[in-house]
């Protein structure tokens, strides 16, 4: 599955940047496709949080992202480099949003799909050379999620640079870049558990790992 | 409430050398470094002096019942956001407030700056909401009709061009919010009425005078309007406590109780 499902959409006008002769045809961001039913990570996650997560919230990131993507290929085009770093934070957000939720999906799974089975191979020994046991990781992981005052998410990452597993937590929807790769993501925007947790967020850190699909992140690990 | 005992703190030693003329004087304004590093050595023989008792902060009490603001505000949101959150955020500054006498006792500076963060979050979490509380009534009231504060309407429309023009861009730029914050309504020095934003619970803190400020953190609202965060800020206009910000705005309000 690609990182970002995309559908070619021929734009009718072609959109030239300039300089450079050729054409670029602009694509529109959709939702991913979501490999589990809304209901199926239950009692974890409510079905009701899944349905308004993807179906409104991820909705609305990836309809904002294409708008302000649009308005960026205009400003492109117009040459108005004032109207692009003005464009920025949206894109940022709207982008953040897409992709996070996006990995998000992927890196979670019903229980009868393996959903909370522990890691295995290379990214399995990693986690304990640096945290000893996956118990202690995810305390610590959680530690993260705690500590994020207001939203954002934490991720388990791979620093590119030390070749090395690190936690960090990011505010809002930025997304992970730079030297960090994305392994595992949890979601700790209040709209992710409060229907079902209401404020007690240390239940659900607690229990989303019932549904954290560790074999993406075996697979992210092998490729990063 | 007070703490059992008094707390003291050490008179910093760079005062102590003052009255010491074999002491070293240091050299305050140009070396620092030096002040800091007598300051340690010179700590076990430093006087001690009292400092004011430690005062807890409070919740508030709500001016009305969870159930009174529906059906804008849900009974389940405002028992929720008061008694547990904004109870949360009490808390915590009083733990914060504590360790931060305790480190300013022993003068540790890295702890100090080290419980900074958690002063503002959860500083900020009571400041904040122990504004919005009382800026908020029981929709019927007198106290909720916009005609309750006729000096405010009057510059919110001159300088908005109208009341729902002031409304809209208000509305604009709450739901443009990125994350968790406020949107707040504000009184410059130069009478300048203001709109502006602040992340997560960073609170007002320059030279104006708040008049309003609205709650965007999704524990706000999510239970009763889940995403639809626009009919959340529609629907708060029918719960304005008019006369308090008329109050505000013409610096009439009592100082909000911390």
């Amino acid at each position: 599955m690609p990182f970002i499902t995309r559908v070619v959409r021929p734009t009718a006008r072609v959109v030239s940047v300039r300089g450079l002769a050729n054409s670029a045809v602009r694509q529109k961001h959709t939702l991913p496709e979501l490999k589990y039913g809304y209901a199926e990570l239950e009692p974890f996650i409510s079905g009701r949080i899944m349905e308004l997560h993807y179906t409104k919230h991820h909705q609305t990131y990836v309809n904002s992202l294409n708008e302000a993507e649009e308005k960026y290929a205009a400003a492109v085009h117009a040459n108005d480099v004032q109207a692009q770093i003005n464009l920025q934070p949206l894109l940022k957000f709207h982008g953040g949003g897409h992709i996070n939720h996006t990995l998000f999906w992927e890196n979670l799974a019903p229980k009868s799909a393996g959903g909370g089975e522990p890691p295995s191979g290379e990214l399995s020994k990693a986690i304990e050379k640096n945290w000893g046991d996956l118990a202690n990781f995810k305390k610590t992981f959680n530690g993260y999620l705690a500590g994020i005052q207001g939203s954002g998410w934490s991720w388990l990452v791979k620093n590119k640079e030390l070749g090395e597993l690190e936690i960090i937590s990011l505010p809002n929807q930025d997304p992970v870049v730079g030297k960090y790769v994305p392994i595992m993501g949890i979601d700790a925007w209040e709209h992710a558990y409060y229907l079902q947790y209401e404020n007690r967020k240390a239940e659900y850190f607690g229990a989303v790992w019932d549904v954290i699909n560790w074999k993406t992140a075996v697979e992210r690990y092998s490729k990063a | 409430m007070q703490f059992s005992s008094l707390l003291f703190v050490q008179l910093p030693a760079f005062l102590s050398n003052l009255t010491n003329p074999s002491g070293p004087t240091p050299i305050v304004a140009s070396s620092p470094s030096i002040v800091t590093s007598s300051a340690s050595t010179m700590a076990a023989e430093a006087p001690k002096v009292a400092v004011a008792p430690l005062e807890k902060y409070m919740l508030p009490p709500l001016p009305y019942k969870y159930h009174e603001l529906e059906p804008y505000i849900s009974e389940q949101i405002m028992k929720l956001h008061h008694d547990k959150h904004h109870r949360a955020y009490v808390d915590k500054l009083n733990a914060a407030m504590e360790a931060h006498v305790k480190a300013l006792a022993v003068s540790d500076v890295k702890a100090q700056i080290e419980l900074q963060q958690a002063i503002k979050f959860n500083g900020g979490g009571h400041i904040n909401h122990a504004l919005f509380w009382p800026s908020l009534c029981p929709p019927g009231l007198l106290a909720s009709e916009p005609n309750s504060a006729p000096l405010l309407i009057e510059a919110l429309t001159a300088q908005f061009g109208s009341f729902d023009a002031f409304k809209e861009r208000f509305k604009v730029l709450l739901l443009a919010l990125q994350g968790s914050g406020w949107g707040w309504l504000v009184k410059t020095q130069r009478n300048v009425l203001e709109l502006r934003t602040t992340k997560d619970q960073d609170p007002v803190t320059d030279d104006v005078s708040v008049i309003l400020g609205i709650d965007m953190w999704e524990h706000a609202y999510y239970l009763q309007y889940w995403n639809d965060k626009a009919s959340y800020v529609d629907g708060i206009w029918n719960i304005i406590n008019w006369e308090l910000l008329e109050a505000r705005y013409d610096g009439t309000a009592a100082p909000t109780a911390l």
